[in-house]
């Protein structure tokens, strides 16, 4: 069905850096001098958990198909602006930049990556679409230089998490992120974590699978051990206002791990002491999850057994994941979601998942900013 | 799970009624228990080198269990035995007092599936299955085999199949959905060939010892609490990789039991495969129906753990996801987490249904009589 009406809160799109040199302007000296001389700046980062030409990645509507942002799923700002802002009456939209990057091994040009993106955003994205929010881009491997990066850019109120890979170098709920996980407290960031992997590892416990499809249907399974991570390790209760939004995740999982969690717990809790409630509770509290994609036949009945399942109105929060092709024309909500859920999940559940986008809470932010 | 054992009584009559099929039971060998079976070389391979499996604890799992060393308090044999090795024991706690009328045998430990070294682990399963033949099965005709493979060595796993396919002591084939490739891929598909053949369904079963890729994706868990949760995102991968590979298409009568490996995820999975398949099926042209057709066919799941809702109703729309028909009760004994057949739906069931859960189903898959 179509969004009701206008202002909804898109909680994942994406915009694509279209090549290495439209980041060179934002580096130092000396990346830009190994940037160029190692002929970097003249292969593609697409990333291998999103090729670019795969049909998941770019919507065909959505990927110009001439100019200099030719076959760049989602285009550049204006595309962003006719086809996404526009057309669905956004209101405001959080950019996640999924770039391989994210995936090199030599740390210190990967933060160097991370940078630059972010400056790009700021530069070529927020400071002209006043619709528009943005995560950080970290490199997860180091976390220190992780932070360093939060703290860059936390004084700029448009920046509304943290964005990480789903599949890094070890599960993320581990306490050498804590670090990361203690500044966007501290900030009032979130932590969005968001499907993909840098493939340090195979990204399924039975090995590395033949086909794309496999590694992408996989994600949900991914998501699931990275909530039973944070769970286990006891980072809910360590950062109680942090809340960790999985993106891309699928949600049709959830009565499951809900269910699996519970009663695991019940058996094994002596190993977790610091889990003091059902990790039910604990997810319903601090986990979210973005809509799209939709894991549900096309039965309105199922999507209604699932939500009464969740037995919660809080989990869910918008997203039409722009530019990867989830849904066909203007149906960027899945038929069958309950009434009372969809004002929901378009507008109040996005505001509690990201404190940031909360108009007094950013102007505050803004005021500290001016006063550094 | 941790509740103490309330022992049934072996006349209740009631149970006797509704006799079952227990398609996850646990022998484990008492040390020594298959050297007769071993040459004397692999006998002082196993004293000097011992087991070389893909973890860094060579005699025990990396993750201690948390009771027991992971079985039931009250399954250690007098004989001071490890639990699943007596099976006085087993008949005494198990099979007379609920009824089961079939017990389908996983032997996990030493079997040979973990193994690195293919000749010795060729030995290992080799000895496994000719020891659950003369100590199990020959001794209570209850009691059924599953052949154990080592699948990482196909042409050992296919002899050894071919082997024992023709004695009626073994129902099944046992492998890890732990090999160091997905089981889906082509290297493994002269054991599909031989399952077809043989017409033997193919268990899952999550192994001991973890497999050579970590257990979540993203590296190796921390707790216990995290691997036992990857038992089903593992399968989902397996289950993913075999539907994907086009292995049903091939070979379209395999039959495949997920067990121990929990089945709420399983519909959830075909969703999701389908909807994604929607968009890349270019790329896999081999399926010739949405992959969770294949999810629905070809695939059987085994209860134990059994998922709890908390609403316990919900458990009806995931039967009814799954198929009625396509779910069979499993114990786990002598685990920690057994699930009483007494206890273990916490739903109501109508006969037909309870009879397909406990019975029926498993007879059918298993082609018992």
């Amino acid at each position: 069905m179509i969004l009701p009406r206008p202002g909804a809160i898109d909680c994942d799109m994406h915009v694509n850096v279209p090549d290495v040199r439209a980041l060179l302007p934002y580096m130092s000296d000396y990346w830009q001098d190994q940037i160029v001389t190692r002929y970097i700046d003249r292969s593609s980062f697409a990333h291998m958990s999103y090729p670019p030409g795969s049909p998941l990645s770019g919507r065909k509507d959505w990927v110009p198909q001439d100019g200099p942002l030719k076959s760049v799923p989602g285009g550049g700002l204006a595309d962003v602006q006719t086809n996404l802002l526009n057309h669905f009456g956004i209101g405001m939209a959080v950019c996640n930049v999924i770039h391989g990057s994210n995936s090199l091994f030599n740390e210190d040009m990967g933060a160097e990556f991370c940078t630059a993106i972010n400056e790009w955003l700021v530069r070529e994205w927020l400071d002209r679409e006043p619709r528009l929010r943005a995560s950080i881009v970290v490199h997860a491997q180091n976390p220190q230089l992780a932070v360093d990066e939060i703290e860059r850019r936390a004084g700029d109120p448009r920046f509304v998490s943290v964005l990480l890979p789903l599949m890094g170098d070890a599960p993320l709920g581990r306490r050498i992120y804590w670090p990361v996980y203690e500044a966007a407290q501290r900030h009032r960031l979130s932590i969005a974590v968001h499907a993909g992997s840098t493939y340090r590892y195979p990204t399924t416990a039975a090995g590395f699978t033949s086909y794309q499809i496999e590694d992408y249907i996989h994600m949900s399974a991914a998501f699931e051990n990275l909530i039973v991570s944070f769970l286990a390790e006891g980072v809910f209760q360590k950062f109680p206002d942090l809340k960790l939004i999985c993106m891309e995740s699928g949600f049709t999982f959830i009565p499951t791990l809900l269910w699996r969690a519970n009663k695991t717990w019940r058996g094994v809790r002596a190993e977790v002491p610091w889990i003091d409630e059902a990790p039910a509770e604990i997810i319903r509290r601090q986990v979210r999850f973005t809509l799209q994609p939709v894991d549900a036949p096309r039965d309105e009945e199922v999507l209604r057994k699932i939500f009464r399942q969740m037995d919660c109105d809080d989990l869910l929060v918008f997203s039409s994941d722009y530019p990867h092709w989830q849904f066909d024309g203007d149906e960027a909500l899945p038929d069958g979601l309950p009434h009372q859920l969809i004002e929901k999940i378009l507008f109040d559940n996005p505001r509690d998942a990201f404190p940031r986008l909360d108009a007094e809470t950013a102007a505050t932010i803004q005021l500290a900013g001016s006063h550094s | 799970m941790n509740a103490p054992f309330d022992a049934p009584s072996a006349d209740s009559s009631a149970r006797q009624r509704l006799m079952l099929v227990d398609c996850d039971i646990h022998p484990i060998q008492k040390p020594g228990a298959v050297a007769q079976y071993l040459s004397k070389q692999w006998r002082d391979h196993m004293m000097s080198f011992g087991g070389h499996v893909r973890q860094g604890l060579q005699q025990r799992i990396a993750w201690p269990r948390m009771m027991a060393s992971g079985q039931r308090a009250d399954a250690y044999p007098p004989d001071g035995g490890p639990p699943g090795s007596s099976y006085e024991m087993l008949r005494d706690q198990h099979l007379d007092p609920h009824g089961v009328e079939h017990g389908m045998l996983i032997a996990l430990s030493k079997g040979g599936m973990e193994e690195r070294n293919q000749d010795f682990a060729a030995a290992l399963m080799h000895a496994c299955n000719q020891w659950q033949k003369e100590h199990w099965v020959d001794r209570d005709p209850r009691l059924h085999a599953g052949i154990v493979v080592n699948a990482d060595d196909v042409d050992a796993a296919v002899d050894e199949i071919k082997l024992r396919a023709k004695d009626p002591a073994f129902k099944q084939i046992i492998l890890s959905p732990r090999t160091n490739e997905p089981l889906g891929r082509r290297r493994f598909w002269p054991i599909f060939a031989i399952a077809q053949e043989t017409g033997l369904p193919l268990g899952l079963h999550p192994a001991a010892h973890p497999g050579g890729a970590p257990s979540t994706g993203a590296g190796w868990p921390t707790y216990y609490m995290q691997e036992h949760f990857t038992f089903s995102t593992a399968s989902e991968a397996v289950a993913t990789s075999l539907v994907m590979e086009g292995v049903f298409e091939e070979f379209p009568k395999v039959r495949i039991a997920m067990i121990e490996s929990g089945l709420s995820w399983a519909s959830i999975l075909g969703w999701r495969m389908d909807r994604i398949w929607e968009r890349m099926r270019a790329e896999t042209p081999r399926l010739k129906h949405p992959p969770s057709h294949y999810l629905r066919q070809n695939f059987w799941f085994a209860t134990q753990p059994i998922e709890e809702p908390e609403n316990p109703q919900d458990l009806i729309d995931v039967f009814d996801w799954l198929g009625w028909d396509k779910i069979v009760y499993s114990s786990d004994y002598p685990h920690w987490d057994y699930d009483d057949p007494r206890f273990v739906f916490r739903i109501r069931l109508d006969d037909s249904k309870k009879r397909a859960l406990f019975r029926t189903n498993a007879m059918t898959l298993y082609n018992l009589e």
